[in-house]
């Protein structure tokens, strides 16, 4: 079980893995993840479900190498099992009843979790307009997917050398402002990006989606690690989410709830470099 | 000539144990078994058995190792108990056998949960290897959750010839007795020995599968051919204060906290891969065995200044006795009639201290406990840079959320027989602290054993 069938690397330290999981893939919606374990001192990391195709059996993950367990798993080869893989966790995200057209922001990584979001709603009948964003040409991926389940793909770089340069929520601004009629918008990536997105489309009351990548544990509600204050409330990510009402998301907490580890994991290149301070 | 005191306990010593996460109670040798043993008086009706939530024959078994037929003690304890080797260690006998035991009113009752756990050991030592037996006749029977309960459930069907499976959430199988009960009070060597005999009776066991995630009860029933299912899924929600900040980085579930550390050996990181975050000042809130359990593992891992933050007083502590003695001798600070009020924090998000206000005992409330007052202008600062919330857990909501067919309490408990574990779904029976809330190893043990029988009948019945 659980046996890598398909690797392919997208960026230098982004991979995407196509993996055995034939109880997971039946069930997988948009909007969950899985949790998976390498070895047998592993951690217990959360990865979402980019894709999955039920009749294969499979599902399909993309990963940043940011720490020991992300590289770590970035060096398993097909042919290769995973230790442990449980899922699918999480709510499938709800995706606002009614909207017609819905802005799919993905932000570096966050790319791999907005497509499977896109396409859900781009097969319902919903007309997708995507922006992609990422710090520079490398590290884009997915442009291919993106654009097939959307009417039109934005495409944003920090430093120019794809697309706009620049960042998602300038694209996203020209949208809202030259009024495409959008009903809602979908955005994930960076924290610091999600807050971006949320702080623009509460000043036009624009229902926002966003998907907490929080520190867990088990994924089942039990230790209570992934805590988000949603709207003075305290929730769960792993069961209650991982997706929320961005304007209700307390993301200063959150941010600082995710640099809890740093010190303990000494990572000299984190995913911090996305625009994290 | 037997005394009027039980027979002492050797342990390792304070100051060393707190070093290490070596067990802490080392176990009666043969000689002061026998001598415990003959304390017992052999009651002719015996009070002892009515206290032990499954019965077990007491006397009996105490006589056989008086004796010195350890084997015979063994065999009676298994009689009604499949688990020995952890309830000796982590039953609260002094609130059930020992607190009836007829010796207990004139001198101290005999050490009955000292006595089993000498048997079970002295059995593991000298337990033969047994042969793998697999059911592939009988019906097939699912039980969701792999604690005692579940544990408990799944060796009685197989002992009946039952087909059953176990499927767990982790990644390794024993709920609490792995994740939550530390090294130090329980060795998971012998949790995962009492798991091999159960796969040696033929269960099958199915980790990473979440039941109401990756398949639901419904399903279990109608597709994949499970007669009935025996739901034992613990109550694993933690609760917080719901006080500000409580959200604040250094501030864990006693869940989170043990977890990170037995389960996922963050106390060996780096070598394994989980860390986890320790402190130099911790406070811990409750004064249950759980909230023990992490002080003194809070301890173990460095910590300098250990606190346990309890709002009533000594005697309404719900801990064992035995821990709460242990907690003490290693030197775990008990700051009782207190009650935290705020979790204070620094700019950069991090715990910098726990605000505090003093307690009195005022009126006895409905549960008959005097309830704590505040004390007016009694507010104060406790130096802290990690806070431990160990006030209680409920039940987790995944199942009842995915199967709406099971009624559930306003608490979210699954509603069920206690004798027979009948829910309000056809085929499905619960027990343990998924029913009960936070209750005991042995009581979650009686649940799955009375849910046995009833799923038994209801299969042949049917
Ligand atoms: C629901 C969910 C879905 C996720 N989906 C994906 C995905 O599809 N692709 C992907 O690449 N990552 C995803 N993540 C993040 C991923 O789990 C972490 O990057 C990973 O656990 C880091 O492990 P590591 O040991 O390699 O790094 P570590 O050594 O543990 O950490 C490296 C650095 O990253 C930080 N970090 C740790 N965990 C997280 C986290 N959850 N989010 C942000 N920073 C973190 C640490 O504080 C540290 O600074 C998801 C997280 C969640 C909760
Ligand atoms: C730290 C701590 C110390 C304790 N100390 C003592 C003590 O000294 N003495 C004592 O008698 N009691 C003690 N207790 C209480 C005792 O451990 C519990 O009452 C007992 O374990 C309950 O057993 P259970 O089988 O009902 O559930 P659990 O032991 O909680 O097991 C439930 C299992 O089900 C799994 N599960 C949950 N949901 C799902 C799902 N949807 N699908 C699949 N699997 C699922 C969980 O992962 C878990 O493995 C302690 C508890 C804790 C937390
Ligand atoms: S009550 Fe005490 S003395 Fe009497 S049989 Fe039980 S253990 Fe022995
Ligand atoms: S990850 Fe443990 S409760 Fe969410």
């Amino acid at each position: 079980m659980n046996k890598i069938l398909q690797k392919q690397v997208l960026a230098p330290t982004l991979k995407q893995i196509i993996v055995e999981a034939p109880l997971i893939a039946k069930k997988a919606k948009a909007g969950q993840f899985v949790i998976l374990r390498i070895h047998e001192k592993g951690e217990r990391i959360p990865l979402t479900i980019a894709d999955y195709d039920r009749d294969n059996g499979t599902i399909t993950m993309i990963f940043q190498e940011v720490g020991s367990s992300t590289k770590r798993l970035g060096l398993l080869e097909i042919g290769d099992e995973i230790l442990d893989l449980v899922g699918p966790l999480g709510q499938p995200t709800e995706h606002p009843a009614g909207a017609k057209r819905i802005v799919c922001v993905g932000g570096g990584v966050g790319v791999a979790p907005v497509y499977p979001e896109a396409k859900e709603l781009h097969e319902s009948g919903v007309e997708i307009i995507s922006i992609v964003g990422a710090r520079n040409e490398e590290l884009l991926f997915y442009l291919d997917n993106m654009k097939a389940v959307s009417k039109e793909l934005h495409v944003t770089t920090d430093d120019g050398s794809k697309g706009r340069k620049g960042f998602v929520t300038d694209v996203l601004k020209e949208l809202i402002e030259s009024d495409k009629g959008i009903d809602a918008v979908i955005a994930i990536g960076p924290m610091p990006m999600m807050k971006a997105v949320s702080d623009l489309t509460k000043n036009y009351g624009l229902k926002t989606i966003v998907s907490l990548n929080s520190l867990m544990v088990d994924g089942t509600g039990m230790c209570g690690g992934c805590r988000v204050t949603i709207g003075n409330e305290t929730k769960f990510a792993c069961i209650d989410g991982p997706a929320f009402d961005a304007h209700e998301v307390d993301f200063i907490e959150q941010m600082r709830r995710l640099r809890m580890y740093q010190i303990e994991e000494k990572v000299e290149d984190c995913r911090c470099g996305e625009g994290m301070e | 000539m037997a005394g009027t005191k039980k027979n002492p306990m050797p342990c390792q010593p304070g100051e060393e144990r707190v070093k290490n996460f070596l067990e802490v109670a080392l176990g009666y040798d043969e000689d002061v078994a026998i001598n415990e043993a003959k304390r017992c008086i052999q009651c002719k009706n015996p009070k002892c058995v009515s206290g032990c939530p499954v019965g077990i024959e007491i006397p009996k078994f105490i006589e056989k190792i008086a004796e010195g037929d350890f084997q015979g003690a063994i065999d009676t304890l298994k009689e009604k108990n499949s688990l020995p080797a952890i309830c000796g260690r982590v039953c609260p006998q002094e609130e059930q056998c020992e607190k009836v035991c007829i010796v207990g009113i004139k001198n101290e009752p005999v050490g009955i949960g000292r006595l089993e756990r000498f048997a079970a050991d002295w059995e593991r030592k000298n337990r033969k290897e047994q042969s793998k037996i697999s059911n592939t006749e009988g019906k097939k029977v699912a039980i969701v959750g792999s604690g005692p309960a579940g544990l408990t459930c799944a060796g009685e069907l197989a002992k009946m010839g039952y087909q059953v499976t176990i499927f767990e959430a982790f990644h390794q199988a024993g709920g609490v007795l792995m994740y939550g009960i530390p090294e130090f009070r329980l060795p998971k060597e012998i949790v995962q020995e009492e798991i091999n005999a159960l796969l040696n009776l033929g269960v099958e066991l199915k980790t990473n599968v979440v039941i109401g995630q990756t398949i639901t009860i419904k399903e279990l029933m109608e597709e994949e051919g499970y007669e009935a299912v025996f739901v034992g899924s613990g109550a694993g929600l933690p609760y917080f204060l719901n006080i500000p900040g409580e959200n604040l980085n250094g501030v864990y579930s006693a869940n989170e906290f043990l977890t990170r550390v037995n389960l996922m050996r963050a106390y060996l990181h780096p070598q394994w891969d989980t860390p986890v975050k320790v402190g130099k000042k911790v406070a811990v809130v409750g004064a249950g065995n759980v909230a023990m359990d992490a002080a003194r593992t809070a301890k173990r891992l460095g910590a300098e200044d250990v606190y346990i933050v309890y709002r009533r007083s000594e005697d309404e502590m719900p801990a064992r006795i035995e821990e709460i003695h242990h907690a003490k001798e290693e030197g775990i600070d008990f700051r009782l009639l207190t009650n935290p009020m705020e979790v204070l924090g620094n700019s950069e998000g991090w715990v910098t201290g726990l605000k505090c206000l003093k307690m009195e005992l005022g009126e006895p409330d409905s549960s008959g406990r005097r309830r704590p007052v505040p004390i007016e202008n009694s507010e104060f600062e406790l130096d802290v840079d990690v806070v431990i919330i160990a006030i209680g857990q409920g039940p987790n909501p995944l199942i009842p959320r995915s199967t709406p067919e099971l009624q559930t309490s306003k608490w979210g408990n699954i509603t069920a027989d206690e004798s027979t574990g009948n829910t309000s779904m056809e085929g499905v029976f619960a027990g343990g602290d998924v029913v009960t809330g936070a209750a005991t190893v042995i009581k979650a043990m009686g649940a799955g054993k009375n849910a046995a029988v009833a799923m038994d009948q209801y299969i042949k019945n049917k």
